[in-house]
């Protein structure tokens, strides 16, 4: 049995791709790029500014591994082009505290969240801009918010509580 | 204590030695500079001038601080902090002054360096302890020759060494210089079970902190000076291959450097799944999304050159195989034919699972760097030795030449057992003479698996006029292997029995999924046995235990694969701490137990109807897994294995249409999610002092069971078909 076909057989070559320079605004710093303005913003910051925090996991917005902040938002930074981000400040894991400190940090230390830890940076940008919006979430609130966030290992009901603790502690600060 | 003999020799040290020398073990801290890695804050402990390599697993510093290396790959276990726990214990060294990092393959030294069948731990205890004991007891040798007094007369413990009856004392740091010419003791003492302080404790993960600030860590986050980006595309489906495609083309694209064919066909290679797409396209270039954007434009002549295969397909083969198919592994106990005659009452059920994608969240990738006579390899794989035996055969290049680092991995699940994309990224670097980093897209991933098999079993018991079970039937089939494991229970506890176990074809890739088998078989089993309870009239538990009374006290035809009074334990274990048979109004509660990886697991799972919609509100876990290493994070493993279970029997399945995944993305592939899970996990440990089991994957496949069972209670509704969210909707 042989056959033969084309896939994507319709598709045609003239490419011409401008790149374009990029002022950023990431993580308090001023940053240059000089990229294809179709460019998602987490290649941006992964392939062009080193910060591999932000990390690649279903590239259509499907499982949250790669949310950042923009404008104190959280967003998943897979399919959003650099030329839709403007002057709006960008906040990665890697600028959410100085030292690893921030309470939601603290929180995930605390009850040893993680297993493999890869969609963990997503899990906590997603929790901080919750708590930011919502310091005192219900756990229906907290499902509700989270639910865009996969964890592969599992790691949910710990990620709950330390979302929990994290809360509390901010609220007594 | 208990003596024993150390199974290595000077020999082998020195080897260790040699390559340390040579940068091979204290080199690989890779964007962490040259500064110690360590996740925790030390106890004022200063970064020491000196380091002393006292064996391959340990090295003393001058200020007292330890490395303790770390063999296996780290795909989310924790054996990274587990395993130095072990080492730390028996050197006796507080766990403050540890800092742990990654060894690198070296076959020649470590035995057992892979991620596979919640083995790492269990085959690498004695190993682990002996590193520690050795450490200890070579310390002490140093301080008694130094002192000039019988080793008899000195102690070592937390780190220090002070003489029995006297004043002097020596930290490890201050004496380690001396300990590194110290001939390795013949036989070393372990401590006494009793006497464990770190084993058995909490110890937070060690690249905790890392995680949580995003450090690179992961495979996918290796930058290499000069380093291109690699990405594949597979053929559309399986049983095609590639004839050509417009590389001309696609090498003109902005950001593009090369692209070309790999043909990665190896005469016997290992942990390589030879149905796989083995030629496949490349392209190569600077930064990633040129890249997908190339992909995108790819146009390619592809060759069928076998079946392309659909669901239909494979259902249609697995319902026939069960009718009509080879019997190729049978265990029969009595006389199973004549008993399901005379019983009183038959009950006979079919169960069926899907293939399914592993889907680690850090999709498959590696570095590669292939020159004319060397290949260095850096990534995720749960199989390093495998991969370099794989490279060494590929490229035809002796196996010294090449070295495999490991990164820390983003989930295995099995998936990385399997070394293709190494070969892959070799086989492109070695094309573009330069070093490489090879990534797939989620689509590549989860397209071109290693899936877990297709199954379909179906169970038959027969029950006399008391209700006591007479006559038992398991046969099952799989596409390619059948989820039947013959000598598992109720093998042993019934008095007619028969196991039968049925092969399949597919040219769909299939390998190992976490709990191979008993992620299907355990939930077939559990929701079955539930059932004859039911119709026996008993309690499920009271049912089970009465059948592991008869595999204890007479047990029925050759061995058995497990020991009933630990799987009793669990049971009894997880009754008294659920409560069982306590009735609330709308509680609806079901149960199981399972044995895998020489380790037993009993769950109860507790379920509520919100909005007309199951709710687990809580699971308790009663396990024994031997000795337990790191509570907290022994607990973390279960409750990810009691998550995993339930997400994967609920909602996951991969479908096939003309040889295609139709799933390729998280969009229509379904994986567990916050609001899906359970309110609480609460895990119990039986303690004994059996020497450690497996813990990876035994929380995993009581938990289709368990699950079954309470939403029967709950829906009234059995559940015989994963994924049962879909089984759920069909009955409307």
């Amino acid at each position: 049995m042989k056959a033969e076909y084309f896939v994507n057989s319709t598709h045609s070559f003239t490419y011409t791709i401008l790149m374009a320079t990029f002022t950023l605004n990431i993580n308090g710093k001023t940053e240059q790029v000089d990229v294809d303005p179709s460019t998602p913003i987490l290649w941006v910051l992964r392939d062009h500014l080193d910060l591999v925090g932000t990390k690649y996991a279903c590239g259509i917005s499907q499982c949250g591994t790669c949310t950042i902040h923009v404008g104190g938002m959280a967003v998943r930074s897979c399919l959003l082009p650099v030329s839709a981000i403007g002057n709006q400040e960008i906040t990665t894991i890697e600028g959410l505290s100085e030292n690893g400190d921030h309470p939601v940090q603290q929180a995930w230390l605390e009850h040893d969240v993680y297993q493999c830890g890869y969609c963990q940076a997503g899990q906590i940008m997603s929790a901080t801009a919750l708590l930011k919006n919502n310091p005192n979430p219900t756990d229906e609130e907290i499902e509700a918010s989270m639910n865009g966030n996969i964890c592969r290992c599992g790691t949910y009901t710990r990620i709950k509580k330390a979302i929990k603790t994290a809360a509390t502690n901010m609220q007594n600060a | 204590m208990t003596r024993i003999k150390t199974s290595y020799n000077r020999r082998s040290f020195m080897k260790v030695s040699a390559a340390a020398s040579g940068g091979m073990l204290i080199g690989f801290s890779w964007l962490n500079g040259c500064v110690p890695a360590t996740s925790e804050k030390k106890t004022g402990l200063a970064i020491p001038k000196e380091w002393f390599e006292i064996n391959g697993y340990i090295k003393i510093g001058d200020t007292g601080l330890v490395t303790i290396y770390s063999p296996n790959p780290e795909i989310g276990q924790n054996i990274k902090t587990s395993m130095p726990m072990i080492v730390a214990e028996e050197l006796d060294v507080p766990w403050e002054n540890v800092i742990v990092e990654q060894a690198p393959l070296n076959t020649g030294f470590y035995q057992n360096q892979f991620a596979g069948g919640s083995l790492s731990i269990r085959l690498s205890w004695n190993a682990l302890r002996m590193a520690g004991a050795t450490g200890r007891r070579m310390l002490m040798e140093a301080a008694a020759k130094e002192w000039g007094i019988p080793i008899s007369d000195i102690a070592a413990k937390d780190g220090m060494i002070s003489e029995n009856n006297g004043e002097r004392s020596f930290s490890y740091g201050e004496i380690a210089s001396k300990a590194v010419g110290i001939e390795i003791p013949k036989e070393i003492e372990l401590k006494e079970v009793k006497d464990f302080k770190l084993i058995g404790s909490s110890i937070k993960n060690v690249d905790g902190k890392k995680i949580l600030k995003g450090e690179p860590l992961f495979g996918f986050d290796f930058k290499r000076e000069g380093m291109k980006l690699a990405m594949i595309q597979h053929p559309p489906a399986f049983g095609m291959t590639v004839k050509d495609f417009n590389a001309d083309e696609i090498k003109k694209m902005p950001g593009i450097t090369d692209a070309f064919i790999i043909d990665t066909t190896i005469d016997d290679p290992e942990m390589f799944d030879e149905r796989g797409f083995l030629k496949l396209i490349a392209i190569v270039g600077e930064s990633t999304w040129p890249l997908m954007q190339a992909k995108k434009a790819i146009k390619a002549n592809w060759e069928t050159i076998d079946a392309l295969e659909d669901s239909q397909t494979h259902t249609k083969r697995l319902e026939r195989a069960l009718e009509s198919g080879k019997v190729s592994d049978v265990r029969k106990d009595g006389d199973p034919e004549a008993a399901f005659k005379k019983a009183a009452k038959v009950i006979e059920r079919t169960y069926s699972a899907p293939f399914i994608a592993h889907n680690t969240m850090e999709p498959m990738n590696f570095f590669a760097h292939v020159t004319e006579n060397s290949a260095e390899l850096i990534g995720p794989t749960q199989t390093p030795e495998a991969m370099e035996k794989s490279v060494s055969k590929f490229l035809g290049m002796p196996i010294e030449n090449i070295t495999v680092n490991m990164t820390r991995i983003g989930g295995g699940f099995g998936r990385r057992l399997y070394v293709n994309f190494g070969v892959e990224a070799a086989a492109i670097s070695n094309k573009i003479g330069g070093p490489v980093k090879l990534i797939y897209t989620r689509e590549d991933d989860m397209s071109q698996g290693t899936y877990r098999p297709t199954y379909r079993s179906k169970y038959k018991a027969g029950l006399d006029e008391n209700n006591k079970l007479i006559a038992f039937s398991v046969k099952g089939a799989g596409l390619p292997e059948s989820p039947v494991f013959p000598k598992r229970f109720p093998a042993g506890a019934v008095e007619n029995y028969i196991a039968e176990r049925i092969h399949g074809e597919t040219n769909v890739t299939t390998g190992a999924w976490r709990a191979p088998r008993s992620n299907f078989t355990a939930g077939a089993e559990q929701s079955f046995l539930d059932e004859v309870a039911e119709l026996a009239g008993k309690d499920p538990i009271d049912f089970r235990l009465e059948l592991f009374d008869r595999a204890i006290k007479d047990p029925i035809g050759e061995a058995h694969d497990y020991e009933a009074e630990r799987y009793a334990g669990v049971l009894k274990l997880v009754k008294e701490k659920s409560n069982w048979g306590e009735e609330k109004p709308g509680l609806y509660r079901g149960v199981a137990a399972y044995f895998c990886h020489s380790s037993y697991v009993a769950e109860v799972f507790d379920m509520m109807m919100v909005n007309g919609q199951p709710k687990i509100k809580k699971v308790w876990c009663a396990v024994d897994c031997g000795i337990v290493v790191n509570k907290d994070a022994a607990k973390n493993m279960v409750e990810g294995g009691v998550i995993d279970g339930i997400g994967h029997a609920m909602y996951s399945r991969l479908t096939f249409a003309n040889g295609a995944a139709r799933e390729m993305n998280f969009d229509r592939y379904q994986l567990i999610r916050h609001s899906q899970v359970p309110e609480e996990i609460e895990v119990f440990f039986v303690e004994n002092e059996i020497d450690p089991t497996g813990l990876g994957e035994p929380g995993l496949p009581p938990a289709i069971g368990a699950l079954a069972n309470a939403m029967y209670k709950a829906t009234g509704q059995r559940y015989y078909h994963q994924p049962f969210a879909t089984e759920r909707q069909i009955i409307g």
